[in-house]
């Protein structure tokens, strides 16, 4: 299933161009304002949810996700590239998948190794929130990619669709409407931070667990399924 | 040898029809695709490299299915207009992958291979984003010989390339043609069509509007104005016999060129005419030829038709 060309040249359009400086900005202002706010504040799990959930779950990762997810395939089907990888003699669903794994692992080391570091430079990994929030973002790391991966090879508007879920529809919504985090991808990835965290740290979801856990596969596969599905009958726009 | 048919084939864009039942094999030998641009070139081409599905018909490689079949890529190789491949990497590594993707045993002599035959070893560690058209073209062209394929499909190779380019490429798909690979290519411009191609194919408005070598086309259309240049040792005479046929529409005494210009309108009796007019009154015929088989007017009657 998996190519190692189709992943050579899936990162290396992914970390090539400006997209690099993209990802790598949200990162590092994560880890700096955790370094300021543990200088000023000392530690304090209650603001390490705070930003851990409030910026770094809720804003940072669906952002690196769409960059990731939707960058990993929909550059190339614009620019129609993507012809040199589709005239070849192999399964459709093994681009997609090598893509999902390479999207997969951009997002979750520009996401959940910060969202880690952070933790630990919050508050040292207390109340196991530094791990929980990693959790967290490695598992929405997939969701996300599956989701916005998806999402590149139906439409050309891939990044816009993605930001608005992800900030629109997963923050603004979310918090003001409840039967909106029900179908949140933040909220499901939550709810796994919530299992793993101290009982004494405020990480909460909306959703239960085995609930989240289901809508996670769905998405991540559903997702993945349905782009190898729309890359085997892929029109490429023609020139009349 | 490979032979890709397309049989009674039709593609519509909603209530657009691109391609209006088609039906014509395409065999070894370098065939051009000829029509004006809109004409459903692009639309068949994309069928015959699987990236379209007819609405109706079928478009077939010896007899298996193209469309939605990714093992019909082991025998094609594709040259696509569009500019888009991958240019953060070098001539080199984009060929390299190409090889790869279609699990050669030994890509990198596989890669090495074709940018030799396409003469781009000298550039081929500059990255692809820093080539001339031509040079991308022809890295293209690496990408698309380098498993040795039996068909080769190009769609407007020739696009913005310049005359030695051009030339050059030529060259390369007449020896792919000698090989006996399929070389099929489409073009908007007659030139390049009649220089290059020995079998043509003319596509107008989605229709299959004629086949053949170019001058076989002409002589298709036996209703069209055929032009002759005619030299005689009395081109008065004969002048005034011929006209009085019906298959004449017209005769210019050239002074200059010392000949007769005749415009026939029904071919087949213009030939069986001209000689018996002049044996008839014992004149002499020193030069009978076509003076309009180029393809330009081949082509200026099928549209207009």
């Amino acid at each position: 299933m998996f190519n190692p060309t189709v992943a050579r040249l899936t990162y290396r359009a992914l970390l090539g161009r400006r997209r690099a400086l993209i990802l790598c900005a949200l990162p590092l202002l994560l880890i700096v304002v955790a370094c300021a706010v543990r200088a000023m504040n000392g530690a304090d799990d209650q603001v390490a949810t705070q930003l851990l959930g409030g910026f770094a779950l809720a804003t940072m990762v669906p952002l690196i996700g769409v960059i990731a997810g939707t960058g990993a395939i929909g550059p190339e089907i614009d620019d129609g590239s993507v012809v040199y990888l589709l005239a070849k003699p192999i399964k459709r669903p093994s681009i997609i998948f090598t893509k999902l794994v390479v999207a997969t692992g951009v997002t979750a080391v520009f996401s959940a190794v910060p969202v880690f570091v952070a933790g630990y430079v919050l508050n040292g990994n207390s109340q196991q929130i530094a791990v929980a929030y990693t959790v967290a973002a490695l598992v929405a790391s997939v969701a996300y990619s599956a989701l916005f991966l998806m999402l590149g090879t139906l439409t050309r508007h891939a990044v816009v669709i993605g930001l608005v879920y992800a900030l629109i529809w997963e923050a603004l919504f979310g918090s003001l409407v409840e039967g909106a985090k029900m179908l949140s991808i933040q909220q499901w990835s939550l709810a796994l931070a919530e299992k793993v965290a101290g009982t004494g740290a405020d990480v909460t979801s909306d959703v239960a667990l085995p609930a989240a856990l289901v809508l996670l596969v769905v998405i991540t596969v559903g997702g993945t399924i349905l782009a190898g599905q729309k890359l085997r009958t892929l029109t490429l726009a023609g020139e009349e | 040898m490979s032979t890709l048919s397309i049989d009674r084939t039709s593609r519509w864009f909603g209530n657009v029809v691109a391609v209006n039942d088609i039906t014509m094999d395409i065999g070894p030998g370098v065939t051009g695709l000829l029509g004006p641009n809109g004409a459903g070139k692009s639309t068949l081409i994309h069928m015959m490299g699987g990236f379209l599905a007819p609405s109706n018909g079928s478009v077939t490689l010896d007899g298996t299915r193209i469309w939605r079949n990714e093992q019909t890529y082991r025998q094609i190789g594709l040259v696509p207009e569009r500019e888009g491949m991958y240019d953060f990497l070098t001539g080199y590594e984009f060929v390299l992958a190409n090889a790869e993707l279609h699990q050669l045993s030994d890509p990198a002599a596989a890669a090495a291979e074709a940018l030799a035959t396409v003469e781009m070893e000298y550039a081929q560690d500059r990255r692809v984003s820093t080539y001339s058209k031509g040079m991308r073209q022809r890295v293209k062209m690496a990408s698309a010989l380098v498993h040795q394929p039996s068909v080769l499909l190009l769609d407007e190779p020739f696009n913005g390339m310049d005359p030695r380019q051009r030339m050059q490429l030529m060259e390369l798909l007449r020896k792919m043609g000698d090989e006996g690979r399929t070389v099929l290519f489409s073009s908007h411009i007659l030139e390049e069509v009649e220089q290059l191609a020995s079998h043509i194919e003319v596509i107008v408005a989605g229709r299959h509007a004629a086949s053949g070598d170019f001058r076989k086309i002409r002589r298709l259309m036996t209703d069209r104005p055929h032009r002759y240049l005619v030299r005689s040792s009395d081109d008065r005479q004969l002048a005034a016999a011929l006209i009085a046929d019906p298959s004449t529409a017209g005769i210019e005494l050239d002074q200059a060129e010392g000949a007769l210009r005749v415009q026939a309108v029904d071919f087949t009796r213009f030939t069986a005419l001209l000689p018996r007019v002049a044996r008839e009154h014992g004149i002499r015929l020193y030069t009978v030829s076509p003076s309009d088989e180029s393809l330009e007017s081949v082509f200026s009657y099928l549209v207009a038709a």
